[in-house]
């Protein structure tokens, strides 16, 4: 697949052009009217002086990565505002490669010495780490990439007055306890801005700038001895102010609350087999759980088998092209040049260029998640020698490894709506929005729910249900997918908090995805009572 | 960070905050050295050293915080500033309560230096012993060691200033058979890595692992579980989430009395359960306070079987007309109550109490646990790395692994026997138990 460099990235989008064009995707590019910013001289002078003090320490190769991350958050309920609170952090890390091993420190002291001290430390836990090391690590070849980015967005989240947001919650607020029995509306935002500049000992030198936004808003209904809540599936996106505002949560907030008091007159499912249509503000997490960790590399050969678990996708040379995921119409993409997404990028924590590649394609599993270190161990299956760049780290403070990119379910040719497959389905659910999700080591057998439930009977939405799961193995659900919405249906949601890895880190990303149907799902009752 | 580094830097920011009403400082120095494992070799391994410093403003009764870890004058004067400046652009909180004066702490001992000195030389040193106590490399090996010493300090305007030290480290081993059939999992925590052998985790993850090869299939359905104290650790806390005060007075937890109030005093689960949180305890070493420095003692939440207390903020506490109990923290993971936890009531050995079994299911720790529902403390989860069928007292087979849907609350409630507390993690000591009818719901096919 062609890459875009970074003039055809900034210019035109280029991959996501190309998807445009085959009408894969509907999401436009923003316009974007702020400028990406360089690096602070100050920066670049202690992300230099650190990679002088790897490369004299010993380091064959070194990365250097300086963050300053911005986070604001506010929380309301009900009435009254419950949190403001306003971080920045700031500070260096720096990995090495001596001898072919790993080490990696990290410091917010910000001065010379400070820099050179985490060098140094790094190369101390390279060496440490060869009297524990089987084979050398070897990086696949990525050019070296110079310049700048910025997710585009028309307004900074963070730079939006405080008494626009908190304005904007309370009104949502206000409208959702106008519904009646609804006792309890919480609301909040979550904004991000992160400038990263990554140096590496190959002559890499980017600085980006990322700006990411979670809005959150849910209603809890009260009744004698019993409560329900609804939330709405409000996607974080990486994108600008325009988008919180698109939402008009004011406008809606009285809607999505009326949903969680009509779920206390809602009958309790009955468990059995039922035809399973899920919109994408559900499927989007069933996507997520089910194909995008199992076709993480480093799971598929046990890096992750003591914390986030391995893969039914493995080994690799048993799965490339050879393990039948779904049906033939079932294409995944991962994609960390979709426009509005968490985990889109120019360059990853490696400098390797955003790239775009189907995970799945008419129904076979084809291609993984890579990094450079990863890249090299399966290309004589794949013949890609080069990293699909999923190199991520969560701050300056933590080392980067092989993190999700966005993962999306193509929509398929006709454009089917879900309400053209409410009409095609006999007896079925239909759910709406995430709720509970647990998936085992291997991603085969998972529970998921969601936030309402509807009864299909003979075509027709025939009321609402709680109480409900679905639970599947990954290979059976995917592979009774009869039925999939077409690109007018697609809807993107995604995830703050994707966590993996030892310690623990999180990653942003996206998922894309039309309303599909499943058939003769298991569905559990939920309502246990002793 | 010594004391009196967190005392002369809390004062620092307490004078730049000289024009607001009140102010309060929270300060987190950390340390933190870890190596983690894969395939008998070390994968990644990082030294991470940082200190915050959060300031929160309070201007009538308008409150917001700012946090940074610059730490030079410029930056600290512009956090303090921009805490102001929110603060005035908030509202009015109509629960403000005000920053805490002088309080009296008790003093934990949390920190010890071979914590705290854990080289990366040491560090590699004892994974090398990990992964030779497993067979040294025969078997597949993965697993991370992680070492931190924390200094925190809270300060406020009012005169408060509290300051406590610790130290943590947890090292765990997965060790999984060549031919994929089998997964054992080992872990041990303490604030004092004298305690942890890491050869004997190693020994226990392969153990595990070659007992657990080419499991059985049963039907999945209720069933005594008998839970090691790593399982029970899983679950017991996520009692946590369902002990807010407030939330049982407004009507939406399980501790909330059908027609208002709050069910303390009534018995919610088996007589032998005894819940509680103390920081001084010599089992858990907590810290001795919370985010607003209030003093944390201690506080049983269950006693013999009856709901005891629920967790009470400040405000909460003084709408009720009840002493607070502290502020539930975010330990990263959960809604944890401050001070650790310990859960007492019996004296056997995981031993003991398999050899009490008919028939049931021995699970080694549980994965992915999720919400279903809030109103029962309903939650879902699988088992992982090793579940035993268990007949007439012993051990016979490997199982295939199971998902669940079980509340903590109501397992509880079906308790058949109850084991001696054992070290889980720092800050956790949990027993063995025995459930009955533990609501196993379908197979998986991970190993």
């Amino acid at each position: 697949m062609k890459t875009p460099n970074r003039r055809e990235f900034i210019k035109t989008t280029a991959a996501t052009a190309a998807a445009l064009a085959s009408g894969r995707l509907h999401s436009q590019p923003a316009a974007q009217t702020i400028t990406a910013p360089s690096a602070d001289p100050l920066v670049l002078e202690l992300a230099n002086e650190a990679l002088n003090a790897a490369r004299s320490g010993g380091a064959s190769y070194a990365d250097v990565r300086v963050g300053r991350y911005r986070r604001q958050t506010i929380q309301t309920r009900e009435r009254q505002v419950t949190s403001v609170a306003d971080d920045e952090s700031y500070g260096i890390g720096v990995r090495t490669l001596v001898d072919g091993c790993w080490g990696f420190a990290a410091t917010s002291t910000m001065t010379r010495a400070g820099v050179q001290n985490a060098a140094r430390e790094a190369v101390t836990l390279s060496r440490a780490a060869k009297t524990v090391q089987r084979r050398p690590i070897e990086l696949a070849p990525s050019t070296p990439a110079v310049g700048t980015w910025m997710t585009p967005i028309q307004r900074d989240p963070i730079e939006v007055p405080l008494e626009e947001k908190i304005a904007l919650l309370l009104r949502a607020n206000e409208a959702a306890l106008k519904v009646r029995n609804v006792r309890f509306a919480n609301s909040g935002l979550q904004l991000l801005r992160e400038v990263k500049t990554l140096l590496t000992s190959e002559g890499t030198n980017v600085t980006q700038t990322f700006i990411r936004v979670g809005p959150y808003f849910s209603a809890t209904a009260i009744a004698t001895g019993d409560f329900q809540e609804y939330e709405e599936e409000l996607a974080p996106r990486g994108q600008g102010w325009e988008y919180v505002e698109s939402l008009d949560m004011p406008g809606n907030a009285e809607r999505w609350a009326s949903i969680a008091a009509e779920k206390l007159s809602a009958k309790s499912v009955e468990a059995g087999q039922y035809d399973l249509i899920l919109e994408p503000t559900n499927l989007w997490l069933t996507i997520h759980e089910s194909i995008g960790h199992p076709t993480e590399l480093d799971r598929a050969i046990g890096q992750e088998a003591n914390y986030a678990g391995t893969s039914f996708v493995a080994p690799p040379e048993k799965a490339i092209g050879k393990l039948k995921y779904g049906p033939a119409f079932m294409n995944i993409q991962a994609d960390r040049t979709q426009a509005n997404s968490l985990s889109r990028v120019a360059w990853d924590d490696e400098g390797v260029p955003a790239d775009q590649w189907l995970v799945v394609e008419n129904g076979m599993f084809k291609d993984y998640q890579t990094t450079r270190e990863q890249a090299k161990w399966i290309q004589h299956l794949t013949g890609v020698a080069r990293s699909h760049g999923c190199s991520f780290a969560e701050s300056w403070n933590a080392v980067q490894f092989q993190r999700m990119p966005n993962i999306s379910l193509l929509p398929g040719e006709r454009d089917i709506t879900v309400d053209d497959i409410v009409a095609a389905t006999d007896r079925g659910i239909l759910i709406r929005n995430t709720g509970s999700w647990s998936i085992d080591n291997q991603r085969y057998n998972f529970q998921f729910s969601g936030q309402s439930y509807h009864e299909v009977r003979n075509g027709k939405i025939v009321g609402m249900l709680r109480d409900v799961a679905y639970q599947s193995n990954t290979p059976i659900f995917w592979n009774s997918m009869d039925m999939i919405g077409g690109k007018s249906s697609y809807w993107m949601g995604g995830a703050f908090n994707d966590g993996k890895g030892e310690p623990a880190q999180i990653n942003s990303v996206s998922h894309g995805c039309p309303p599909c149907r499943f058939r003769n799902v298991t569905i559990l009752n939920t309502g246990q009572k002793s | 960070m010594t004391r009196d580094e967190a005392k002369a830097l809390a004062d620092r920011v307490l004078a730049l905050a000289k024009g607001v009403d009140q102010a309060r400082v929270n300060i987190s120095s950390s340390w933190s050295g870890n190596t983690r494992f894969a395939d008998a070799s070390i994968s990644t391994s990082g030294g991470i050293t940082d200190v915050t410093v959060e300031v929160t403003v309070t201007i009538g009764r308008r409150r917001a915080s700012a946090s940074t870890n610059v730490l030079d004058d410029a930056s600290l004067r512009r956090t303090v500033d921009l805490a102001a400046q929110l603060a005035r652009l908030s509202p009015d909180d109509p629960e403000l309560m005000p920053e805490l004066g002088p309080q009296q702490h008790v003093i934990v001992n949390a920190y010890i230096e071979d914590t705290a000195n854990l080289t990366p030389a040491a560090r590699a040193g004892a994974v090398r012993r990990t992964i030779d106590g497993a067979g040294g490399g025969q078997i597949f090996s993965a697993g991370f060691l992680d070492a931190s010493a924390i200094a925190v300090a809270v300060a406020t305007s009012n005169g408060l200033f509290a300051f406590h030290r610790t130290t943590d480290v947890g090292l765990s081993m997965t060790a999984r058979t060549p031919d994929g059939t089998g997964s054992g999992w080992a872990s041990a925590g303490s604030r004092d890595w004298g305690k942890i052998d890491p050869a004997a985790i190693g020994r226990a993850a392969a153990r595990k692992a070659e007992s657990s090869r080419n499991p059985q299939a049963i039907d999945a359905r209720p069933m005594t579980a008998i839970l090691e104290p790593q399982a029970t650790n899983d679950l017991v806390p996520l009692l946590a989430g369902a002990l807010s005060a407030r939330a049982a007075d407004e009507g939406r937890s399980a501790f909330s009395k059908p027609g208002g109030g709050t069910r303390i005093g009534e018995k919610v689960m088996d007589e032998r359960v005894t819940l509680f949180s103390d920081p001084a305890d010599p089992d858990l070493l907590a810290m001795p306070f919370d985010v607003e420095g209030f003093p944390l003692r201690r506080t049983v939440w269950i006693e013999k079987g009856v709901l005891r207390n629920l967790s009470y903020t400040r405000f909460w506490a003084q709408r009720q007309k009840v002493p607070p109990t502290g502020t539930n923290t975010y330990d990263g993971r959960s809604n944890v109550l401050g001070g650790g936890l310990k859960m007492t009531g019996g004296t056997k050995t995981t031993d003991e109490l398999i050899a009490g079994c008919e028939r049931g299911v021995l699970v080694t720790h549980f994965f992915y646990i999720r919400s279903l529902e809030p109103r029962t403390v309903l939650f879902t989860g699988l088992t992982r790395d090793g579940a035993f069928l268990i007949e007439k007292g012993k051990v016979v087979g490997p199982l295939k692994n199971f998902r669940w849907n079980e509340s903590p609350l109501l397992m509880l409630n079906r308790l058949e026997d109850i084991g001696r507390p054992e070290a889980v993690a720092a800050g956790r000591h949990m027993p063995a138990l025995r459930i009955r009818d533990f609501n196993f719901t379908s197979l998986s096919d991970a190993v």
